[in-house]
């Protein structure tokens, strides 16, 4: 599963530098993600996980290096970021579901709009979607009427709605009640084994054993180490990444 | 009392220009300034310094003076002509005149209501791939109208009034006009003051009430 030489990669970050203001969060970043590959980045907050994430489809813009996705060089603005971004999904840590929308219009507006979709073609594939994420029945309900873990699982099927190249997960599960925690990781690790390519900014360890093929150990803006999980947490190679893992992982 | 019923026709005429004044007045408003919020949050920094820079202009110059202007600046310097009967022509100039002056206000309101939308949503729109303009319209000027219904009330309750200084641009034929009349010949009259503001008052609670429960209809729950 650690392969990733002999595939064009899906994304490739080439000394991508970023800074806010004084702070420099983005140092020097190389990094690829190849097609079908479950990338997990963790690492201290304040790392620059979410910004390198974020970076991903320009949601951040960053001040030099380059970023390739599926061989093209992120578009600065306009239509073409627009088409691009519709390619790559992303899941929010707040969800951030449509609140004036309906769970089924969230779902549909993407494909409608973006992709000029007819309606009922997008609302029978919604339910498909809602089917799969557990959440057909509240279809026609309004996003603050779910619970925090529903409403995730409805981010995940709007994200799917527009059948991405990959999807970016930036922390999907750290605003969620303990409970509902799993509700979601479970539907994360259906995607995995569906081959979709997702890179996921999580502190879920236990996911990222289960689902991941590598992890990325972010801290102070730099990779510090890559790994296969196995490898990662039973014999980090830095003291940076073993001083966090004995943290996280001793209670 | 007689003095109220002796002009209640003229009154009552003039007080329908009022109306007319303020319908005319509020849908383009509202048009004008939902076209210079998104001017004021676009991407592009000339549109957004072009709309600042009407806002502030506007916004801070006396209602009078921008009637005045549109009267004789634009109508008779420049040509402007809506009509070739004068009365009707100097309704066009102060309604739109008007309706210029309301839409700033409008278009503050509205951004104070973008305001209220979360980052997110506007991130979550970009994210499935919706351009500017599309998540400005479907995502988040839905959601900033809904967050400001009560304050436009406000704004459109000061519409109406400001529809008494139609004089200042040369439209003399309204109720505060046609009460100036009045008064030119039988004096100052307690009863037809209060006639008008009752009038007014006819109009504009109405406006307050109904904006404050839809308010609360609209209302985006998060």
């Amino acid at each position: 599963m650690t392969e990733n030489g002999g595939v064009t990669p899906l994304v490739r970050l080439e000394n991508v530098n970023k800074h806010f203001g004084a702070l420099h969060v983005l140092k020097n970043i190389n990094l690829t993600v190849s097609r079908g590959e479950v990338l997990v980045v963790i690492g201290p907050s304040g790392g620059g996980k979410s910004t390198l994430c974020r970076a991903i489809n320009r949601l951040e813009t960053i001040d030099d290096g380059k970023i390739v996705f599926d061989g093209q060089v992120l578009p600065e603005e306009g239509k073409a970021l627009a088409r691009l971004r519709s390619e790559v999904g992303m899941v929010f840590q707040s969800f951030n579901l449509f609140a004036h929308k309906t769970i089924r219009e969230n779902v549909t507006l993407g494909p409608v709009k973006v992709r000029g979709v007819s309606k009922d073609a997008a609302s029978k594939r919604a339910m498909e979607l809602l089917e799969r994420v557990g959440i057909a029945a509240q279809a026609d309900k309004y996003p603050a009427q779910l619970s925090g873990g529903q409403q995730q699982r409805v981010a995940i099927a709007r994200a799917l709605a527009m059948d991405p190249k990959m999807i970016l997960f930036d922390e999907p599960t750290s605003a969620l009640d303990p409970e509902m925690v799993q509700e979601v990781l479970d539907v994360m690790i259906g995607l995995a084994r569906d081959g979709m390519t997702m890179v996921v900014v999580t502190h879920e360890m236990g996911f990222a054993r289960r689902a991941a093929n590598r992890v990325v150990f972010m801290a102070d803006g730099q990779i510090v180490e890559e790994n296969t999980p196995d490898e990662f947490f039973t014999n980090a190679q830095t003291d940076r990444a073993r001083d966090f893992l004995s943290k996280i992982l001793t209670h | 009392m007689e003095d109220l019923i002796r002009y209640a026709p003229d009154l009552a005429a003039g007080f329908l220009e009022n109306i007319k004044l303020s319908i005319v007045a509020a849908i383009v408003s509202l048009v004008f300034g939902t076209v210079l919020v998104a001017m004021r949050v676009s991407p592009t920094p000339v549109l957004r310094a072009a709309g600042t820079i009407y806002v502030n202009v506007v916004r801070n110059t006396p209602l009078t003076l921008v009637l005045a202007f549109s009267a004789l600046g634009l109508s008779d310097q420049l040509g402007l002509v809506f009509s070739t009967e004068p009365r009707t022509n100097s309704f066009w100039i102060v309604a739109l005149g008007l309706a210029a002056y309301t839409a700033a206000f409008v278009c503050e309101a509205l951004r104070s209501g973008i305001n209220t939308v979360p980052l997110g949503q506007a991130e979550a729109a970009r994210a499935i791939g919706l351009t500017f303009m599309q998540s400005l319209r479907m995502i988040i000027l839905p959601q900033a109208f809904r967050a400001v219904v009560a304050p436009l009330g406000s704004v459109m309750i000061a519409m109406v009034k400001n529809t008494t200084v139609a004089v200042a641009g040369g439209f003399a034929a309204d109720a505060a006009a046609n009460m100036k009349e009045s008064f030119d010949q039988v004096g100052a009259s307690i009863p037809i003051f209060l006639g008008i503001v009752v009038a007014f008052m006819a109009v504009t609670l109405p406006i307050g009430y109904l904006t404050g429960r839809l308010a609360q209809r609209l209302a985006v729950a998060r």
